[in-house]
């Protein structure tokens, strides 16, 4: 490792002192740099006992990429330190150390990596290794990939390789090969079609010694893709369905039931309009490389939530999170253009947005007590496929409206109608009991309104305000939020903003929540510090959420990419 | 070993004053075709190359605010702009809906794995680039604030005028 290292900075160094006299080609080099930090202050209105209060008062964590290409030749390297990981992170990541590194070969048809890698098969229902760095996910592979393009329209994967688990790799081994074809690119007389065709499949397999003294554990787990795109005009139809062999793993307690997936996409764009239908099915699909492993820990597939990611503050309180053991569920979105000069759009057009998402248990009998093997071994049988279950997740139901209403003013109006099953969704509780006894479903109704307006003062001086209320009978109640923002392009944020959980029904929690901040921006170095009070938060990317603690403190974050 | 890193670090910062392009791979083009970064091109004009995703709000204020703009730079500059989406699964169907409601008249693709976004050492986004007529990276920028767009003209007009970009 060290010798790599050198060779890489005297390499760098040559580069330099050529790099006056030849301007040529001698590659490209980018990376990025990221410092968070934050020193935490005690605070006994939201946290009393002090349980969040961490011993070290300032915690900091960083990373630096390294990315060099040149023609054919890609290599990099990552950093990363954490000392300590910072609240509301994964707590596995301690420490610090090279974690990412990779070299990499890609010509016209012809792509090898070995090392560190990230790769996605179809939608990734079968794989997907990514990142999210604000989330402290990554669950990149280590080991070696090939991409073949034999001729055009033919695209083939292989891999081989163990996953990250915070600094180690995980116990298991996962293999797999993809293929996909785009039928018009493949044959020359249906390169004019109208209509593009393109279909692929994958099969991705794990292995993980099992030792296990009671149950026989696969140590092999195989698992297939199929999928199909059609599209024709602005109409786009793409759907994939993966199956998975008996996987006993911890999510699903062990149980030796067969796992299956279904996704389906269908959408129409026209000009100023366009609309989307979504259709997810999820059976006992949670796949991981080490069976034993829990929330982000070694996930080789991933399965999309469908449904908004929220942005604002107080409705990103409540986000779903795909049920990896099960869950049947439908997307509708539509965007239409209001155009310029009609009644509604005014002198500049309006854009309105309909979005309306649910997520439902599956249809399902339980094994009897009695019939004791099914019940270890199946747990449950699903009844009917295409019907929606007795336990409701999730729904939402939102519009949006953005409108210009003179050159230097506009605003967006928002309402989120959210049923929120926090049973499910913050307690994990299975859906058995909540089949037999509906009273232990704790469903939370949520209303939110926010109010959005950005304002010219003079020419790169403006001013954005949110006004934000969300309504409750459940959970925290009923807050109101404000937030006032100046920034003066292209260099200056500041910002302040205030939370009041005046409705919560705890007393004692009926509290504000101000917070500050300022960022610099010069280029692409971003340096912020902010000052104030966080509540207790849901963070989600992806389908994946963390809970963050709530803290009092004083952050710095600085990133700078090159 | 940490030392040694840190030099590599320290040299490697001295090394972006080069000019640079965009380096080599594939983004997928909304029919679903993929797409080689070299034919990403804008003969004899500058490009703008902008990274968002359909949940990003500064990024669609970003491209809503130069789409304002967009017909008299390409008049000016004979400018291209290139909107690069890095939308997983969970967002990307939602791409072609987006970009033909909003009316972008924008170059756009999906990098759906992030290889892009990784190569070109982006941290969030947005995060935008001016590349000249000979394809080289002359100015970037992370983040968007509104009133932005007025920076950006005034860096188009150095790039066409061939004067040196300083930051």
């Amino acid at each position: 490792m060290k010798k790599l290292l050198l060779i890489a900075f005297l390499f760098i160094v040559a580069k330099n002192s050529f790099a006056q006299q030849t301007q040529s080609n001698w590659g490209e080099l980018h990376g990025n740099f990221q410092f968070d930090g934050q020193l935490y202050l005690r605070d006994t209105l939201i946290d009393p006992s002090g349980e969040f209060y961490p011993n070290e008062r300032f915690l900091g964590q960083g990373y630096a990429n390294l990315v060099y290409s040149k023609d054919k030749f890609r290599a990099g390297i990552r950093y990363e330190n954490y000392q300590n990981v910072m609240l509301g992170f994964p707590e596995g990541y301690r420490g610090e150390g090279i974690t990412y590194r990779f070299i990499q070969y890609t010509d016209k048809n012809f792509d090898i990596t070995a090392g560190n890698f990230y790769e996605q098969f179809g939608s990734g229902m079968i794989l997907r290794a990514y990142e999210e760095r604000g989330l402290g996910y990554d669950n990149m592979f280590d080991g070696i990939r090939v991409i073949f393009q034999p001729i055009g329209g033919i695209r083939l994967k292989a891999l081989l390789g163990k996953q990250r688990i915070y600094f180690n790799n995980s116990p298991g081994i996962v293999r797999g090969i993809d293929a996909n074809i785009v039928l018009n690119e493949l044959i020359e007389p249906l390169s004019d079609l109208p209509t593009l065709i393109a279909f692929g499949g994958s099969f991705v397999s794990k292995y993980q010694v099992a030792n296990d003294p009671f149950l026989n554990l696969p140590e092999n787990v195989g698992s297939s893709a199929a999928r199909i795109d059609i599209q024709h005009g602005g109409l786009t139809f793409n759907t994939e369905y993966v199956f998975k062999v008996n996987d006993p793993n911890a999510d699903n307690g062990y149980i030796f039931r067969n796992g299956e997936g279904l996704l389906a996409n269908l959408s129409y764009t026209a000009k100023g309009f366009g609309a989307l239908l979504n259709f997810k099915r999820v059976d006992n699909m949670s796949f991981r490389s080490d069976r034993n492993g829990s929330l982000i820990e070694g996930l080789i597939n991933f399965l999309p939530a469908i449904s908004q990611v929220r942005t604002y503050a107080l409705p990103s309180l409540y986000q779903y999170a795909t049920q990896l053991n099960g869950e049947i569920g439908i997307q509708f979105e539509t965007n239409i253009k209001i155009p310029r000069g009609s009644v509604f759009g005014g002198k500049y057009g309006a854009d309105l947005s309909l979005n309306f998402s649910n997520a439902y248990s599956l249809a399902k009998d339980y094994y009897a007590a009695s019939d004791t093997l099914n019940r270890v071994k199946y747990k449950y049988k699903t009844t009917e496929y295409f019907k929606f279950g007795d336990v409701k997740y999730w729904q939402d139901i939102n519009v949006k409206w953005y409108q210009k209403l003179s050159k230097s003013f506009s605003m967006t109006l928002t309402y989120f109608n959210t049923e929120y099953n926090s049973s499910v969704l913050d307690d994990g509780l299975d859906d058995e009991p909540q089949m037999e006894t509906p009273e232990l479903t704790n469903m939370v109704y949520v209303h939110t309104a926010v109010a959005e307006f950005l304002i010219k003062l003079k020419p790169k001086h403006y001013l954005r305000t949110e006004l934000q209320g969300q309504f409750s009978k459940q959970d925290r109640g009923d807050m109101a939020m404000v937030l006032v923002e100046y920034s003066i392009s292209p260099n200056w944020f500041f910002t302040i903003q205030d939370i009041y959980n005046y409705g919560n029904p705890i007393a004692r929690d009926r509290i504000h929540y101000p917070l500050g901040s300022i960022v610099y921006v010069q280029g692409t170095t971003r340096i912020q510090m902010s000052y104030g009070r966080q509540q207790r938060g849901v963070f989600c990317v992806g389908g994946v959420c963390r809970v963050v603690p709530p803290s009092n403190g004083l952050g710095i974050s600085i990133t700078k990419s090159f | 070993m940490k030392k040694v890193f840190a030099l590599a670090l320290f040299a490697s910062f001295s090394l972006i004053t080069q000019a640079q392009g965009l380096p080599e791979g594939q983004v997928k083009a909304l029919d679903g075709t993929w797409v080689s970064t070299e034919t990403i091109t804008n003969e004899g004009g500058p490009m703008i190359v902008s990274f968002w995703a359909t949940w990003c709000k500064p990024c669609l204020r970003e491209l809503h605010a130069y789409l304002d703009y967009y017909e008299e730079w390409q008049e000016e500059f004979g400018v291209k702009l290139v909107a690069i989406s890095i939308d997983d699964t969970r967002n990307s169907p939602k791409v072609p809906n987006m970009v033909t409601s909003e009316g972008w008249m924008y170059e756009v693709y999906i990098d759906e794995n992030q290889d892009l976004k990784r190569s070109l050492g982006i941290v969030n986004i947005p995060h935008t680039f001016v590349l000249d007529a000979d394809g080289n990276i002359v100015w970037q920028h992370a983040g968007y604030s509104p009133g932005d767009e007025d920076h950006l003209y005034e860096i188009l007009q150095k790039v066409v005028a061939g004067e040196p970009i300083e930051e």
